[in-house]
This record gives structure tokens, sequence and C-alpha cells, in this order.
């Protein structure tokens, strides 16, 4: 059965035209997909736009049927009640299991503050947050 | 197989008397009936008498596209207008286009090049091939297709567009063959795609013509892959009458029937005749042409030539894959760069798709040149650091291979430009 805990991140290569985003955009608005979260990565000649969306499945092949490169990524969502101290204290936990992280971000929510972040071992980190007590996002409360 | 045994597979002391003699009768014409050639020859001091062998044919005086451009439309014509049955025009890249004229003979001629060119690659009379080049004033459509029908043929005459409709056309009828540019066949192959069409598997497409723009080794191996087929470069310029000449089935160069045509390389800088295997500006003589003739015309196409016996039992001189027009060449920072060599180096990096954009623009004194490729959407990764690196790699490739420094940008499918023609893949937005 597929972890509960992990959660698909759509990830759009955004190049560096005017009016790139602005179109992406667009095809999220038209086909009615539900943003979540997001995030702009960039550097100085393209971005990636790497977003949490209702139903990803839905989503990717909507968005890959307008020719825009799209890829499904595993990350994980941790709930946290006051965001610094929670994120010291989960990257406190993935360190010592020799986790690394990646990229992160966040998200602040109606209940809870939502972190989201991509390592080099989906299964084990979640694995060590559970452990700890450390609340995860399930994939079902992002539906 | 050979269409014209006696011609293709003629002794090469033998083919050389033949084009001498040729040669002799073609300058004494123009000499006798044609102003331009008269006082072009004047101007050198060569009468025909002058012209005793094959290699006197060095004394002759030049031929420049300018030329073709200054005695607009029809003035370098050799016969009659009644005697025209056809003209062509090619795009007029800079200013005016130039035209061409052709007499019954001088078709005849041209559509016997093409049965030859397409017997050697094995394409007869069980083959139905779509001819994707453009009919109409360009010599691809109207060249391939009478070829075609010459060696019997089914020609399927669907031209350049509409490329869902070739597409299903091209299923329909079970077409074996096509003859277009290799950037049309890339393009055929995308939106095959994105009907859900695999070449390879969908349709009974084996061989491929492709030519009009210069392509590499590396673009034919990525088509031959993708497609299943075997794909095969065909040569010849408005100038020559149009497309005339491909490879064998062992394509290790272009054959050029010496009954047509006499071939010469030549240093571009010192203006001498090169050695086989060497590099230069071709220079091209039409033996048989009645309309329009052409004499040592400056083609401007880079390439060598190879007069070894070929595999497949042809005498004819090969020339080697154009690598590119001495028109085309940018010069970047003082440095020679010929477009194919960055398609070259591009077609090898797995990561990034067939279509690619050079632009070059001038900083103060400095030349820059930017590259825009496409990413392919399998290859894509979400972690900036990946994609740098990535773009870093192609830059070191352009840079070890063409020895300058290009800006690389990596863009998303489709956001480059499509085309249909001829590519055109470089932008220059320098002022001299």
């Amino acid at each position: 059965m597929e972890n509960e805990n992990i959660i698909t991140q759509l990830s759009i290569f955004v190049s560096n035209e005017p009016g790139r985003l602005a179109a992406i955009a667009e095809i999220l608005k038209n086909f009615n997909i539900n943003v979540k979260g997001f995030n702009l990565a960039e550097s100085s000649e393209f971005g990636i736009l790497r977003t949490i969306v209702e139903n990803p499945d839905r989503a990717f092949d909507c968005i890959r049927s307008k020719g825009v490169i799209v890829k499904k990524t595993d990350i994980i969502g941790i709930a946290t009640e006051d965001s610094s101290g929670s994120l010291f204290e989960a990257a406190q936990i993935m360190a010592k299991a020799g986790i690394n992280v990646e990229y992160g971000y966040s998200y602040t929510g109606k209940d809870s503050d939502q972190l989201f972040v991509r390592v080099n071992d989906t299964e084990k980190a979640i694995k060590v947050l559970k452990e700890a007590g450390v609340k995860l996002i399930k994939r079902s409360e992002l539906q | 197989m050979y269409w014209n045994e006696k011609m293709e597979c003629m002794p090469v002391e033998e083919m050389r008397k033949f084009q001498y003699t040729g040669f002799k009768s073609l300058i004494e014409k123009l000499y006798n009936s044609n102003k331009f050639y008269h006082d072009r020859m004047k101007s050198v001091n060569v009468r025909p008498d002058d012209i005793r062998s094959l290699d006197d044919v060095r004394k002759l005086p030049f031929m420049y596209k300018q030329d073709l451009r200054d005695y607009y439309p029809t003035k370098l014509f050799n016969v009659p207008n009644t005697d025209i049955i056809r003209f062509h025009a090619s795009s007029g890249t800079s200013g005016k286009p130039t035209v061409v004229g052709y007499t019954e003979n001088d078709l005849n001629y041209w559509t016997d090049s093409l049965a030859r060119a397409l017997t050697s690659i094995g394409i007869g009379d069980k083959d139905i091939l779509q001819v994707s080049y453009g009919y109409g004033l360009f010599t691809g459509g109207l060249g391939l297709h009478y070829g075609a029908e010459k060696v019997g043929a089914s020609v399927v005459p669907t031209s350049v567009g509409n490329t869902e409709r070739q597409l299903e056309l091209m299923q329909d009828l079970d077409v074996t063959a096509i003859a277009c540019t290799p950037s049309y066949l890339i393009h055929m192959s995308d939106v095959a795609n994105k009907m859900g069409i695999d070449i390879k598997k969908d349709t009974c497409l084996k061989k491929a013509v492709l030519g009009a723009e210069p392509w590499t080794e590396s673009m034919r191996t990525k088509i031959e892959s993708t497609m299943g087929i075997r794909a095969y470069d065909i040569y010849g310029t408005s100038e020559m009458a149009g497309p005339m000449f491909t490879e064998c089935e062992e394509r290790d160069g272009i054959h050029i029937s010496g009954d047509h045509m006499y071939v010469e390389i030549l240093d571009p800088e010192t203006g001498e005749i090169l050695e086989d295997g060497e590099k230069g500006e071709m220079v091209v003589t039409m033996l048989q042409k009645e309309a329009f003739p052409l004499v040592r015309f400056k083609i401007r196409d880079i390439t060598s030539l190879n007069h070894d016996v070929c595999e497949c039992g042809r005498t004819s001189p090969r020339i080697s894959k154009i690598t590119g027009r001495s028109d085309d060449m940018l010069i970047i920072r003082g440095i020679n760069v010929f477009p194919s060599q960055i398609e070259y180096t591009l077609m090898r990096i797995p990561e990034i798709g067939n279509q690619y954009m050079i632009e070059v623009t001038r900083d103060g004194a400095l030349d820059n040149m930017r590259i825009m490729v496409e990413l392919k959407p399998d290859m894509f990764s979400d972690k900036v650091t990946d994609l740098v690196r990535l773009r870093m790699r192609i830059e070191s490739e352009l840079r070890k291979y063409l020895e300058i420094a290009a800006v690389v940008e990596l863009k998303a499918p489709g956001e480059l430009p499509r085309f249909e023609g001829k590519a055109k893949r470089v932008i220059d937005k320098r002022v001299f």
C-alpha cells in the first residue's frame, strides 16, 4: 500500500520568457486546478514552479496535454504550530538519521502551518519523523 | 541497381574525355552566342581555343550569385524564350529572387539525374513516395515528383504543410518513402507523436530523402532511430536545376554524375584547387544545360571531393555532406562557426530535443552567441542545480568543439519555432 504521508508535488519547467508563468497559471485556471501551495525556484535563465494541488494525477495529465514539461515528485508535508521551532526539530531529527533536505517551502493554512520538504530518502524520513512524534500531513488532507 | 549503367559506371578516364568534349562545345557555343560569357572570357583573355584539356577549365572566370541578380531575370539565358518550357525561382534572401529556366531537354536531364539517384537508394516502382517538398517556384517538389514518376514510383504530391493530413495519408496509402527537408520530417514526427502515431510502428515508411538545408550525421542517427527508417542525403540547388544527386546505399558521399556536372573544390582564401578529402568551396559547371548555362559557378557550399570508385560500382566522384554554405558561416569574435557544427554538438546531447535557434548579438565590440534548445520532457529534473549543470555541460561541449563561448538557454518543448520549408535557425542581430 502506498504511504499516505507521501505527497505528490508537481514540478513545472518555466523558461525565462515574458508571459511564460502567466501562461502556465492560465492553464491551471482553465482546468480548474486548485493550488494548495506553491514555490518558484529560479535561476537566471529559467524557473521551476513547484505546486501542491488537489488531485495531482488529473492536474498532471491536464498540464502535460498542453505540452508543458511537468513531473511528479514525492515530498513530505509537516504540520507545525510554531514554524521556526518545528522546523528546527524536524531538521534535527532528519539530520541525525542522515537524511538530506533538498529544498522546502511553507504554506500557512487555516488550522496549522505546513512545511513541505523534498528529501533524498522519503520513506526513511517519514519513518523517523513519525517515530519522533512529528505530525505529518496525509495526502487525503489535501484533497 | 543502376538507372543508366553506362554513364554511372563509365571508366574514369573515359568520363574525363566525355566531360572535356562537353566542356569544349559548351564554351564555344557560349563564347559565340552569349554576351555575358563572351565578355567575361575576354576580360581574362581566354578564347575557346585556349581550352585544350579538362584542366584548362581553370583558365575560365568564375560566375557568382551576384551575376544572377545583376542579370535578373533572364538575361543569362542562352535560348529564345519560346524554347523555355518552365521557370522556377529561388527565394531571394537578400534582394531579388533568382529565376531559372528550362528547355525540354533540361527537364529531361534533371529528371534522369533524379531517376538515377532514386534507383541508387532502392526507390523504384514498388514504392509509394510522398513528396513533402514545396511544390511551386521551389524546385524541390516538382523535381522529385518527376524523378519519382520516371522510376515508376507512385507519387503522393502532398507538398508542405497541413501535417496532420499528411500523416493520415502516409498511413492510409502505405507510403514507403518520403522526400522533404530534415527539419520538416522532424516536425512531422513531433506532430505524429501528438496524434498518437508512432511512425516506426504505425506506418510503412522505410526511407527518407532529405535535403535543401544542411544537416548532420548526428541528426541522421536521431531521425533513423526514432522513426525506424533509413535517411539519405540529397543535394542540388535551383541554379543547377534543383535537387539532383543523392548518396547511394553505401552512404559515403553524394554521387555527382560526371556527365551532368563538373565539380572543383577550391581553397576559399587562395583559390587553389584542393586535393581529395580537403574541404573547400565548391565550384560547379553544368555540362548539359541549355536554357540557363552555368560555368564555374561559385555555389558557396563547403564540401570535399572523393574520386575513389565507390563500393556500389559507380565511378562518379562523391562530395562529402555539405557542412555549411560559405554564406551561412558566422564569424564570432574572429572565429569561423558553421551552424552545422553547433547542430552536430547539440544532437549528441540526449537531454535536449531536435529544435534549436542561434542568436548572435554585438555588445560594443564583442560578439555574443546565444543558443536556445528545448529540454526533453522525460529528462526534466525539478532541481535547479541539475538543470544548471545540464546547461553548463552543453556550454562546455560547445566550447570544446567550436572553441568559442556560447550562452545556452533551456526552453520548454514547443517554444522554439518550427519550420515547414527551409529552417532558419540563425538570427544575426549584429550591425556591421
